[in-house]
């Protein structure tokens, strides 16, 4: 008996080390095969018509309890694309989305769902616009990241003065800034900006690679718009390592600002408006 | 002075849902005069021999049947829509059909109830929002059972079968489930039983993702062991159908204090994937089987699992595990002097082992969900009134066929074969059980605030020379331990939580 036990703990274990470990909800998962949108349909009513409602409005049963408001699909207006602005996300953005949730409001990441779900999920949101017909935008480059330094994370607090990014979300980051109680989004619902002293992760992702990609997508149906325009790339990457040290972890980033801050504090201009 | 184990009393425990109610009859079938008139004599040598434990385990068997069904005791159910009313989440989300979770709800449990959306602590709730649900469940049920013995007006016994029926309501579970905290979680589940009083189903803290990683999260308190097919989460409530009777059967003669269905007092050690796929549990555990006050002993039990789940495409997701429990009871005590000795709390001794482990699967075919179970269970022959050690096996299959979210068609058939009887005297087949179950669960509410489902629920038993594990109301067992008893439960139920 004792043998079968053991035997059968082994062959258990085997297969679970041989099983390719489950994916961190920080990555990025690719979806391998196109969804099915009738499959998705019912998976849809299960998992997410409280929120969104049987038509895909956003106004499912639970949405006036919701802040921020759940997402409207017939506007296909989606925050986390890997797309340019005013263009519909790929399917991967999608499923990602779907994957991993969306801090700090009620949409949790769908993980445990098996990724035949997700993908169906992912083709039956899609049903609910016909604006899905022009075909998903054509994802931005992102080029290799500049390496993370002390310069850089200065140049890039220096871009987040001069791109004002202070106004919504604050000189500290905490999503206090002088606009921020203002703030609407495109349904004209209040909305916060983001307070990166707050949360564990970004909106739309967890790596420096998802912070570039939100500032040169923007964040459609917010407020936040696309500095694909203004920010040439280094900047881009600059203001990703500035953004790093605001953060409640301890980022390589936040590593170098700490060791530096504390005899260079002088040095420094307060972050908000010049006199 | 010394005693040897066998008069061993359990606290009644109160007891939620219409098998557990079923439990309370039986207790009540079993009056304190008979326990008394079976209970052993007191020894005054130590240790005891065989012959010895054997004659202090003249415990008739309708005090088996007592303790089996004290052990059904603890058969309540969860589903918390508290959860669904603080993430806005309809019940389908967690729920296969509530209350038995899917591989997102198992995952939101494993993470100590947070979406891990940063908003899990109660600090970003609105101050009128508390972490409190509550379960019932009205019914009509109706229990028949075969060959029960009963007084023939001369003085003598015939045996007979009796049906009672009619409508009844199981007790309430409390369910009192959240965050105290980022990362800190907490459970605390009271049960209300008409004329039984309160008792504590639930009641722990777990402090989640240890050293931030989800292998770590340590759970102190009672509570369910985190068993991969969980009687907590059953959809049947039947009398005959409701219990595993894998994780309640007790050999003939056997008197070991343990179901693994019943809720543990200690600390568990469990660890998950970020999906869940992966999970495993440890746990050491009081030995009081879940009654509160320490131990008669300075035992522990140990209990462990491991599973892990396959995206096998559109079929879902598979899931197999294996688990084991180990527990160890003394059989003798240390005793008060005089005539009326007492047992010394914590004097136990000379501690003997008894092992559960099973095998069990979680199978999806598209909307027919397949769980198979399958366990090997030993019980020394010190905690029995026999000569040898009790053995015996077992397994299930339960089915769920979904035929949408709202509707759930169920059936579990499960065998019990003894393969050692602690008397060798006895037939091989004595103890053996047989238990079928057909039902449904309709949910015309299945909202995030409040759920109703109507269920209906036909069960079967047959048991050879004992009385019927999950009670039926009366729990005599026949005089003749080749007859085969049968059992038969209906019911429907409108079972609600809000």
């Amino acid at each position: 008996m004792r043998l079968t036990i053991l035997t059968a703990a082994a062959g258990l274990g085997a297969l679970i080390l041989a099983t390719s470990p489950a994916p961190t909800s920080g990555q990025a998962m690719q979806p391998h095969h196109a969804g099915n949108a009738a499959a998705g349909k019912k998976e849809y009513r299960r998992y997410c018509v409280g929120c969104h409602g049987k038509a895909g409005d956003g106004m499912g049963e639970n949405a006036m309890w919701i802040e921020p408001r759940p997402r409207d699909f017939t506007s296909a207006a989606f925050k986390c694309r890997s797309t340019p602005t005013g263009t519909l996300p790929t399917d991967n953005d999608l499923y990602n989305s779907i994957t991993r949730g969306f801090v700090a409001t009620n949409m949790p990441s769908w993980l445990p769902l098996s990724q035949t779900t997700r993908e169906d999920l992912v083709a039956y949101v899609k049903t609910f616009s016909g604006r899905w017909q022009a075909g998903p935008g054509t994802p931005i480059a992102v080029p290799a990241e500049t390496p993370a330094t002390i310069e850089s994370i200065l140049k890039g607090r220096e871009t987040f003065q001069k791109m004002e990014c202070w106004k919504c979300h604050g000189p500290a980051g905490h999503g206090d800034g002088p606009s921020a109680s203002t703030l609407l989004d495109s349904k004209d619902n209040p909305i916060r900006p983001y307070n990166f002293a707050a949360g564990s992760r970004f909106k739309c992702g967890s790596t420096n690679e998802d912070l570039y990609r939100i500032f040169m997508t923007g964040v459609d149906g917010t407020p936040m718009p696309s500095f694909a325009d203004n920010l040439q790339p280094e900047d881009a990457w600059n203001l990703v390592h500035f953004l790093r040290t605001l953060q409640p972890l301890q980022t390589p980033e936040a590593t170098l600002w700490q060791a530096w801050l504390p005899s260079h504090a002088s040095e420094l201009t307060p972050i908000g408006p010049q006199e | 002075m010394h005693r040897s184990l066998g008069d061993r009393t359990r606290s009644p425990w109160p007891r939620s849902l219409g098998a557990a109610g079923l439990g309370v009859l039986v207790v009540l079938a079993v009056p304190p005069t008979v326990a008394a008139a079976t209970a052993p004599a007191r020894r005054t040598t130590a240790p005891p021999d065989v012959t010895e434990l054997a004659a202090d385990y003249v415990r008739a068997r309708t005090g088996n049947a007592a303790e089996r069904a004290l052990t059904l005791g603890m058969h309540t159910a969860k589903a918390i829509p508290a959860f669904a009313r603080k993430y806005s989440l309809p019940c389908s989300a967690c729920h296969t059909a509530w209350p038995e979770l899917n591989v997102f709800g198992q995952r939101f449990k494993d993470q100590g109830y947070q979406l891990g959306n940063d908003r899990d602590s109660p600090i970003w709730q609105n101050p009128a929002y508390i972490p409190f649900a509550v379960r019932t469940t009205p019914q009509w049920r109706m229990e028949r059972t075969t060959d029960q013995p009963v007084d023939d007006g001369a003085g003598g016994t015939v045996e007979k079968t009796l049906t009672v029926s009619g409508f009844d309501i199981s007790g309430a579970d409390l369910l009192m489930m959240g965050t105290l905290y980022k990362d800190i979680s907490f459970g605390f589940v009271p049960t209300l039983e008409d004329g039984e009083g309160v008792g504590i189903e639930a009641a722990f803290v777990r402090f989640d993702n240890l050293f931030k990683s989800p292998w770590a999260n340590l759970k102190v308190g009672k509570f369910e062991l985190d068993n991969m097919l969980s009687e907590k989460r059953g959809m049947n409530l039947s009398g005959e159908g409701g219990p595993y009777q894998s994780y309640h059967f007790l050999a003939p003669g056997d008197a070991t204090d343990f179901g693994l269905g019943d809720n543990q007092i200690g600390a568990e050690w469990q660890g998950h994937s970020d999906n869940s796929y992966t999970r495993f549990t440890a746990a050491v555990l009081g030995s009081t089987d879940g009654v509160p006050g320490l131990p008669a002993g300075k035992s522990y039990d140990l209990y462990g699992n491991l599973s892990q789940a396959f995206d096998a495409g559109r079929l879902g997701v598979q899931r197999i595990g294996l688990y084991g429990y180990l527990g160890r009871r003394p059989t003798t005590f240390l005793q008060t002097p005089g005539v009326s000795p007492e047992d010394i709390p914590g004097t136990g001794s000379d501690y003997k082992t008894f092992s559960r482990i099973g095998a069990v699967g979680d199978f999806f075919l598209g909307n027919l969900e397949i769980i198979p179970l399958v366990q090997h269970a030993q019980d020394p022959v010190e905690l029995t009134s026999g000569t040898k050690d009790a053995e015996w096996n077992s397994g299930l299959v339960e089915l769920h066929y979904y035929v949408n979210p709202q509707l759930v068609l169920t059936h579990r058939s499960e065998l019990v074969r003894m393969s050692q009887q602690v008397d060798p005297a006895e037939a091989n087949n004595y103890g053996d059980t047989d238990a079928f179950t057909f039902g449904y669960r309709w949910y015309p509410i299945m909202l995030s605030r409040a759920g109703l489902a109507v269920v209906g629920e036909l069960s079967f038993t047959k048991t050879i020379g004992t009385v019927l594990l999950s009670g039926n109301g009366v729990g005599i067992e026949p005089a003749d331990h080749a007859t085969a008893v049968h059992g038969t439960s209906v019911l429907l139920a409108l079972d609600f939580d809000f």
